[in-house]
Order: C-alpha cells, then structure tokens, then sequence
C-alpha cells in the first residue's frame, strides 16, 4: 500500500506541510517494499486548482492513503470518489521520518 | 465546446437493492430495455418522497443547487412512473456521485481520518495503529478557505 505525506522539503528531516494542494513536496511511500520517493508539487504557486491537480498527481501513483495538515473543500468529494483515504495530522512540527515510523507501527 | 462539468452529487450510501422486476402474468412477455435509475436520482426521491424533506433542504444534502435538484427529482419521477405504466424493470446504477465517507479521530497521535469504503470498518487508527479510536461527528478539518483550496 502506497501513503502520500505532503512535505515542506524533500529530506527526511523535513516536516509534514500543513497544506495539501499547495505543499512543497509529496513523498509516496511504500508500506510493503519500504521505498520513498519525494515529488516536487508543481501545483505549488498555482492561483487556483492546486488541490484538483495534486489530487491527481498523487492518484496516478497509486496511493490510497494521504497524510497532510488539511485539505480543501474540493478535493473531499474528489477523493471520496477515488476512494483514498484522508489522514489529517494537525501537529506540525512531526518530521517525516516521524510519520513513516508512525506509519510502519 | 466541451460543457461544463457536472458537480458531483452527495450519495449518503448505495441503495440496499440494484433493482426492480415488474411480475404478474404478462410481466415475462414484456421484454422491454430495463430503465435505468441513476444512484443520484434514487437519492432525491429517498430525500424528498422518503425523508420528507423540501427541495431546498434536500438540494443542500446533495451539495447541488436547488434548480438542479429539482430536474434530478423530476427525471426520477418521469423515470419511475414510465416504468410503472410500461410495465419495465428498474436498475439503479450509475450517475455522476460519490459517497459520502464517515470521520474518526485517533486519542493517541491525535489525527483525524476518513473511512473511504463503508463496507470494511476501521478498528484502528490510520496513521499509528492505536486502537483507541472514536467516531468523529462533524468535519471542521476541512478548511473553506482561499488560501488553503
């Protein structure tokens, strides 16, 4: 199974972005073979539709599960349908390497 | 021009049936095409007809404006009655929703999360695994804000 964090830098020492469509990356990590990858989030400076377009970025990698500070009002109906699962984590200070362990419990 | 796109409409759940079949003695000589109910026509009927509630109420239910509500309902109407009178079976199924999702708050690590499919039930916590989980009403997470879309 395949987890998006979102993140404000793209080392593990970084912390969760409390934002989703505009975080600086996404990290995809892979619960079974343990393998991360950090994704710039091109949608960061975007006026409007940042939150579709992430969406659908980290949907054609095949997560199932998002972990991020917040997410807007459009995407809840949008992931609803893609059925992926929102994990909403509100303490910003957790770095990334934090979650993963939270994660891998 | 493509048209605009359809708003997704707000489904509480699918219905406990895929269909109807119409019987009685010449039920099986009419061999007609099956009409087919969409899942958000069979949600306004269960809302207004069902639920009693008024279009208005309903139409904020399904996160769709009252007009388009409206036109839902009264397809489902035209659909149901045609079948009825014609003697037609029923299948509900498709339509442009999504369903709706349930909320549970996690009292170690202190994170909320969704439950994206209703049929398997969460026992533990999405992020840390911890048991001691509690249902989570309302939705105050989601943030309406500009900034945060």
């Amino acid at each position: 199974m395949k987890v998006a964090i979102t993140s404000t830098g793209n080392t593990l020492e970084s912390t969760i972005d409390p934002r989703f469509g505009r975080c600086s990356y996404f990290v995809i990590y892979d619960l079974k073979t343990k393998s991360l990858e950090f994704i710039p989030n091109p949608n960061k400076d975007a006026d409007e539709g940042a939150g579709p377009a992430s969406v659908q970025l980290v949907a054609v990698k095949g997560v199932s599960k998002i972990v991020s500070g917040e997410f807007g009002m459009k995407i809840k109906s949008l992931l609803d349908s893609l059925k992926i699962q929102m994990v909403v984590y509100k303490n910003t200070e957790k770095k990334i390497s934090e979650i993963i362990e939270m994660l891998n419990h | 021009m493509s048209p605009r796109l359809k708003r997704l409409r707000k489904v509480l759940d699918v219905p406990i049936v895929k269909g109807f079949k119409p019987y009685g003695h010449d039920a099986a000589k009419i061999n007609k095409e099956p009409i087919n109910l969409l899942y958000e026509e069979y949600e306004a009927l269960r809302l207004c007809d069902y639920n009693m509630e008024n279009h208005t109420v309903a139409s904020e239910i399904m996160e769709v404006s009252r007009p388009t509500f409206t036109r839902i309902y009264a397809s489902a109407r035209k659909k149901i009655a045609s079948a009825f009178v014609e003697g037609r079976q029923i299948v509900i199924e498709g339509g442009k929703v999504y369903f709706d999702s349930s909320w549970h708050i996690c009292n170690s690590c202190n994170s909320t999360f969704n439950n994206p499919n209703k049929i398997i039930a969460i026992n533990n916590c999405a992020l840390c695994g911890s048991s001691n989980i509690s249902d989570y009403e309302n939705e105050p997470l989601i943030n309406d804000d500009k900034s945060c879309k």
